[in-house]
């Protein structure tokens, strides 16, 4: 069959006997440029491409002067959107750095919240001592780093007003947190007191179900999903930086949205 | 007054050599190429996590070995296209780059444009003037490169700017529009890519400076 890009007119044949070594000319140099910058190409992007140490440490300062950028940014009085219950996912997503066959459920009976650092009175707390405090609820967008997003019905205890009651050190730098699954992590104060964080207890009105951090997790609604520890154990206030579980292996510390 | 003087005296030396790409544009055109690089590779490091095109995986098309990797990559590349490009927008409009190589765009030169091109008859003797499809080209990417900034911002602070992601349509929305924002850049890429391999003479051009232009100064005297 007639290709359909075949001209109905042929050009003249002279012309292309009279420009011969000019195409040749062309392909060559194009074959060569051709095999030069493909095999630059698999430089870049080869299968086992790692970023070198030295750049690696370079990326990783960048990373730490965005911290000081985005605490720049956050408005510690500006409040998320709020969205209809209706919009709620039920059950939320269950996220961790291991898969949820392997959750270890948390006892809450004999579950302690203990307290450390810059706090007056480090007594511990027990999960009916918690629930006990002024409650609040929060219907807050979920984004994680990777991109996905869902809406939650958090309800709890707002962070500030925990600090508060136990004299904690409002102008120090970090609030740590230490979890069950081995999950450090830490926010930073002006986050901390922003009025939609909560120690939260309950999802959708009800206790919170296991993989979901039962019985006491973090949920901030200005930052990024793996910011908001679950089954906290310890409740740290300090002025000395701790990186998070994923910080150490390379993400933004403050990862706020 | 200046109109006077300017047609009585020969024009400035610096007016006289001129070229079609000057040192500053050479500059910021390959700071921009490497930021370009760095952060469509970081991107699809990233995007490969949650993917928006279900099926569409960039595998080992990346720049990061992992997410972390392609994330400090992201938001380190991120700075240098930002002030690259915001520096590159104001001289383009300060030095009039932007309203001599890119305006007019008439619509019958790009019709007879895009059908020469077609024919393969890539016209590309006078490197000093852009034909029409090259203006729209380099004026869709230059918008996309802008919109990539807007709508990363958008996705990086979605709550600290929530009326601009509002504006977007939404968090989904506005990281579908950064993905449409990097698939035009790249399609663009391809494009200008390829014709300057077949052109090398603008490759060279962007390298050394190109032709030396006729002086503005003379032309703009005669009123």
């Amino acid at each position: 069959m007639k290709s359909l890009f075949r001209p109905a007119q042929r050009p003249d044949r002279t012309l292309l006997t009279g420009h011969r070594s000019l195409v040749h000319a062309i392909e060559r140099r194009g074959v060569l440029r051709g095999a030069l910058s493909l095999g630059a190409l698999t430089m870049l992007t080869g299968c086992d491409w790692k970023t070198p140490d030295a750049v690696e440490k370079a990326l990783r300062q960048v990373s730490a002067f965005n911290d000081g950028v985005q605490a720049a940014i956050f408005d510690p009085n500006k409040l998320a959107p709020t969205y209809p219950a209706s919009m709620v996912l039920k059950p939320p997503k269950f996220n961790a750095y291991y898969p949820i066959e392997q959750l270890k459920p948390v006892d809450g009976q004999s579950w302690r919240l203990e307290l450390t650092g810059r706090i007056d009175n480090k007594a511990y707390w027990t999960a009916q001592q918690i629930a006990a405090l002024p409650e609040q609820e929060e219907i807050i967008r979920h984004i994680c780093v990777e991109g996905w997003d869902y809406i939650g019905q958090w309800s709890g205890v707002p962070l500030r007003t925990f600090l508060e009651r136990v004299g904690a050190d409002l102008r120090a730098k970090y609030v740590n947190f230490k979890t069950a699954d081995d999950y450090p992590s830490s926010i930073d104060m002006a986050t901390a007191l922003h009025p939609q964080t909560l120690l939260a207890t309950k999802y959708a009105g009800e206790t919170l179900a296991a993989p979901f951090g039962y019985p006491l997790r973090l949920r901030t609604s200005t930052k990024l999903g793996f910011k908001n520890p679950k089954w906290i154990t310890a409740i740290e206030v300090t002025n000395t930086y701790t990186p998070g579980f994923w910080e150490k292996a390379g993400f933004n510390w403050f990862s706020g949205i | 007054m200046s109109k006077v003087r300017t047609a009585a005296a020969p024009p400035p030396v610096a007016a006289r050599s001129r070229r079609l790409h000057p040192a500053p544009v050479r500059v910021m055109h390959w700071i921009n190429a490497l930021a370009m690089i760095v952060m469509i590779g970081s991107g699809w490091g990233i995007y490969n996590d949650s993917v928006i095109v279900s099926g569409l995986h960039f595998g080992t098309w990346r720049i990061g070995s992992w997410a972390a990797e392609s994330l400090l990559w992201h938001f380190a590349g991120m700075w240098l296209l930002a002030i690259n490009g915001t520096i590159y927008l104001i001289y383009g409009v300060v030095s009039g780059r932007f309203r001599e190589r890119l305006l007019p765009i008439r619509a019958g030169e790009f019709v007879r444009t895009v059908r020469d091109t077609l024919h393969f008859h890539i016209a590309h003797e006078d490197l000093t003037v852009y034909n029409a499809v090259q203006k729209v080209l380099y004026i869709v990417v230059i918008l996309a490169g802008i919109s990539q900034v807007v709508t990363g911002l958008a996705i990086w602070k979605p709550i600290q700017f929530s009326g601009l992601v509002d504006l977007l349509g939404g968090f989904q929305s506005a990281r579908g529009l950064h993905f449409l924002g990097m698939a035009v850049i790249v399609g663009f890429l391809v494009v200008h890519v390829a014709l300057a391999l077949l052109v090398p003479r603008t490759l060279w051009a962007m390298l050394t400076g190109g032709p030396r232009l006729a002086s503005r100064t003379t032309s703009r005297a005669q009123p």
